[in-house]
């Protein structure tokens, strides 16, 4: 069967175990831990659209997460819009960021690290920014108020919540597909590998990168604005900070880069190490973290195609 | 606005500038011979803080005597880290060095949030809160030290690398790394010895930084941008550069804090780095752009 | 078909092209040629977009085309092979050429049933899911020349696919350039293999340092004293040119 078809079977097949899930994790902790698992795999996805199949690696994907976040929950308090439209006018925004970002980025041909620096700057004047105006609540954040009720994205149990990021999560996961299939998606691999040829090949590489980074910024709001409901709460070092654009470039690296299932396998992986890490060191913050980044280096040297071609090439040796 | 607001701003953000012109010297440094973005570099400076902390704390050395215990031991490392780490993590791909070098930073500041907690930890020293008067402003003596240092330590890697055999080495191979190993110059030792000089300045830094600043686990965030952004700006590899690039971002930050309040500050060191990457990647001092 | 007017491109101090002019029939295979260094594949690279003129005009099927950039060209109408190969390393042979086949088909079950196509064209029907980095020079070399043809182009520009191949494969690849040329495609080439050109080209233009010192066709050439200096040096040309008065 060809990889095409198999995919085409597979992300249903996913899907579908995933919304089982809950079967097997019950209603208490480690629903909530798979919550939370997924609003990082679609954070993954986003940035493996951008890094993966388009070469992009952005440092600074917390300035989409942010914006997605923070405009639906400005929104909720500062205007009193309820949260779904908060998660169109955040995807938008975000979205739109990546599109400035980008446009100013690409335009002048930024690539790889200075590409890389950045995007991270971007995402370091948005945090200060959002520290400094008055209307994000500043350093001291921005809560979100309780009022329990599907219509405003509340829910009751936790399962209302995997769902609901189960949905988003498949929304990012069939924009992949849907990228890899398409024109536009063999476009964007071909930037990848090489910018000249692709040129000549009548590819518009400015376009290309452009729409990549916007998408990327879309989807990578989605898991942002979860985030606001999920937790009610979002300050500047939450939401702009360093350590969500790591998490974001983690996940896929360690799963496998350009791939589909990557993202996702890289979160379950690092989620599932950081819960041991907790158990082990009995919540003290840091270890979880540095193992993240023993595992990234791990990778990079003996694993350059992640989790997923380890996984393909076993598959190899025993087919 | 007042003479009496003015001068002390200006003077403290020289003094500072001087300080983000010593962080920025190794990075400049790594970058100009090894081409690699050294994501580490904060992350290292932490840790030579933390060096100088406990050697101070437990040994009770004064971190100005600590230099020669932590310039050494630094380099060591540093050589280390980039023959035994980054040498066989990077597969020769830019990528990859970014990826190694921050995994590493993630590693180094989460072991220190584990070990030592996120406490913000200052040392006393007698001269502490001594200062000199120059008439016009106050210079806390300290900040006075940095900034001779700062000087003093750009002008020794200048002499290091434009005036020696190791230099004429070194010069060789950031220009042409092939043809200096056709040349018989073992290339990876000399990366191994730039990144180890490059993270031993960081122990100078923070022997120097310490009498005046504190250390916490994400202390090297504080300076891993603004390091950056001295780098781009002053044209990277550029020790001048890096020295007068330092000096201008102390500047801005400060007249920043001045004008947009004490948050807002630092926005402008993040706008001009994002303007001189996008408009002129080599830098004020670099050549021009490729 | 194609008319270059004048050309130059001028890389800081040095003048890498200098006031070049040619033109190429429609269905013909036209040649360029000239020693090292002589600037041909900077005047490829001005034809294809990749570098803007520093003076001149570039004009094909009646349009300027100089100052577009390298896809806009490609739209127009015009397909490049590089001299060094640029393969995408990371994809399969099919997905390769499937890339040049997207500009004309959206689908990408079209686009690739278009690759299997061209990869037939090229000989390289067998080849198809290979990765492209583990392909010959002479696979790159077809790869290369398939991606381009898959762009479905009126002009088609070879730089020097023939470097690097031994005899038996430039004389397929010959075989392919001519079938090529015969399913409408008008081709201009550089090449250093000299018997190639000489078989394979209708019309012959030779640079030496930037300019364009003859044109022509293929015998008419190889006698003309200013070509044989260019190649070989003033003392051979003097030689020669010696030598056939002798035998007159």
């Amino acid at each position: 069967m060809n990889p095409d078809r198999i995919k085409l079977i597979a992300v249903p097949v996913v899907l579908a175990a995933l919304a089982a899930a809950p079967l097997a994790l019950g209603t208490g902790y480690w629903l909530g831990l798979a919550t939370t698992t997924l609003m990082f795999a679609c954070l993954a996805q986003a940035w493996n659209l951008l890094g993966g199949y388009g070469g992009q690696f952005s440092y600074g994907h917390a300035l989409f997460f942010g914006t997605g976040a923070y405009v639906t929950a400005v929104l909720q308090v500062r205007l009193g819009l309820d949260p779904w439209t908060g998660l169109i006018a955040g995807t938008i925004a975000g979205g739109a960021i990546g599109a400035f970002c980008g446009a100013l980025s690409f335009r002048y041909g930024l690539k790889g690290s200075y590409f890389a620096l950045v995007t991270l700057a971007f995402a370091e004047v948005f945090r200060i920014l959002a520290t400094s105006v008055p209307f994000t609540g500043g350093g001291a954040g921005i809560l979100i108020p309780l009022k329990v009720s599907p219509a405003n994205f509340q829910f009751a149990d936790k399962a209302g919540f995997y769902y609901a990021m189960l949905i988003l999560f498949a929304v990012s996961l069939i924009v992949t597909l849907a990228v890899e299939r398409s024109r536009f998606g063999a476009y964007l691999v071909a930037v990848r590998e090489n910018e000249a040829a692709a040129a000549a090949l009548g590819i518009d590489i400015f376009r290309v990168k452009l729409g990549a980074i916007t998408l990327s910024g879309a989807l990578a709001a989605l898991s942002g604005v979860f985030y606001a409901q999920f937790f009610l709460y979002l300050d500047p070092h939450i939401a702009y900070g360093s350590g969500v654009s790591v998490e974001a470039l983690l996940a896929p690296i360690i799963g496998g880069i350009g791939t589909l299932f990557g993202p996702l396998i890289g979160a379950i992986v690092m989620r599932a190490l950081g819960e041991v890490a907790n158990v082990w060191t009995d919540g003290a913050p840091g270890l979880n973290l540095a193992l993240f980044g023993l595992l990234l280096i791990i990778v990079l040297r003996f694993l350059p195609d992640g989790i997923v071609g380890l996984i393909g090439r076993l598959g190899r040796r025993h087919a | 606005m007042t003479a009496s607001l003015l001068v002390p701003a200006l003077v403290n953000g020289l003094t500072t500038g001087a300080i983000y012109a010593l962080v920025a010297l190794g990075l400049t440094l790594i970058y100009g011979v090894l081409h690699i973005i050294n994501f580490a570099h904060g992350s290292l400076l932490m840790v030579a803080l933390y060096g100088v902390y406990f050697l101070n704390t437990g040994l009770g050395i004064d971190p100005y005597l600590a230099l020669p215990i932590a310039v050494p031991a630094f380099f060591i490392l540093g050589y280390f880290l980039q023959r035994g780490v980054i040498e066989h993590t990077a597969h020769g791909r830019d990528q990859n060095i970014l990826l190694v070098t921050l995994g590493l930073s993630i590693i180094l500041d989460n072991l220190a949030l584990y070990f030592w907690r996120s406490d913000t930890r200052t040392i006393d020293v007698p001269y502490g809160f001594d200062v000199i008067d120059i008439g016009v402003a106050l210079i806390p003596v300290p900040r006075a030290v940095a900034f001779g240092a700062a000087l003093g330590i750009a002008a020794l890697l200048w002499f290091l690398i434009g005036r020696t055999d190791l230099g004429r080495a070194i010069r060789a191979v950031a220009r042409e790394r092939q043809g200096a190993r056709l040349m018989g110059i073992d290339v990876e030792h000399i990366y191994g010895l730039c990144f180890g000089i490059g993270t031993a300045t960081l122990a100078a830094a923070a022997c120097l930084l310490l009498p005046s600043f504190y250390v916490t686990p994400q202390v090297g965030h504080a300076f891993v941008l603004v390091a950056f952004t001295t780098v781009v700006l002053g044209g990277m590899g550029s020790f001048t550069g890096a020295l007068v690039g330092g000096l201008i971002l102390g500047l801005v930050e400060s007249a920043g804090g001045l004008i947009l309040g004490e948050s807002l500050g630092q926005i402008g060191i993040f706008i001009i780095f994002i303007l001189v990457l996008l408009f002129r990647p080599t830098g004020l001092f670099g050549g021009k752009p490729a | 078909m194609l008319e270059v007017a004048n050309v130059s491109k001028r890389f800081g101090g040095l003048l890498a092209v200098d006031g070049a002019s040619l033109k190429v029939a429609e269905g013909s295979i036209a040649g360029l040629i000239g020693p090292n260094g002589a600037g041909k594949t900077t005047l490829f690279s001005m034809i294809a977009g990749a570098v803007p003129p520093t003076a001149g005009e570039i004009s094909f099927a009646g349009q300027r085309i100089d100052g577009l950039k390298s896809h806009e060209v490609c739209h127009r109408g015009i397909g490049r092979t590089f001299q060094i190969t640029q393969p995408f390393a990371g994809l399969s042979v099919r997905e390769n050429i499937a890339v040049g086949a997207h500009l004309h088909h959206r689908r990408r079950a079209d686009a690739l049933a278009a690759a299997a196509e061209v990869a037939k064209l090229v000989g390289m029907a067998g080849l198809l899911d290979r990765p492209a980095a583990s392909l010959t020079v002479a696979g790159r070399k077809r790869l290369e020349l398939a991606r381009a043809l898959a762009t479905r182009p009126r002009l088609l520009l070879l730089d020097e696919v023939m470097a690097g191949l031994n005899p038996t494969e430039i004389g397929e690849i010959i075989g392919v350039i001519r079938g090529i040329r015969d399913s409408g495609v008008t081709v201009l080439l550089t090449e250093h293999v000299m018997q190639a050109v000489m078989s394979l080209c209708e019309h012959i233009h030779v640079l030496n340092q930037g300019r364009v010192i003859a044109a022509g066709a293929p015998s008419l050439l190889v006698t003309d004293p200013k070509v044989v200096e260019a190649y070989l040096g003033r003392a051979a040309a003097g030689r020669i040119e010696a030598g056939s008065r002798h035998a007159s």
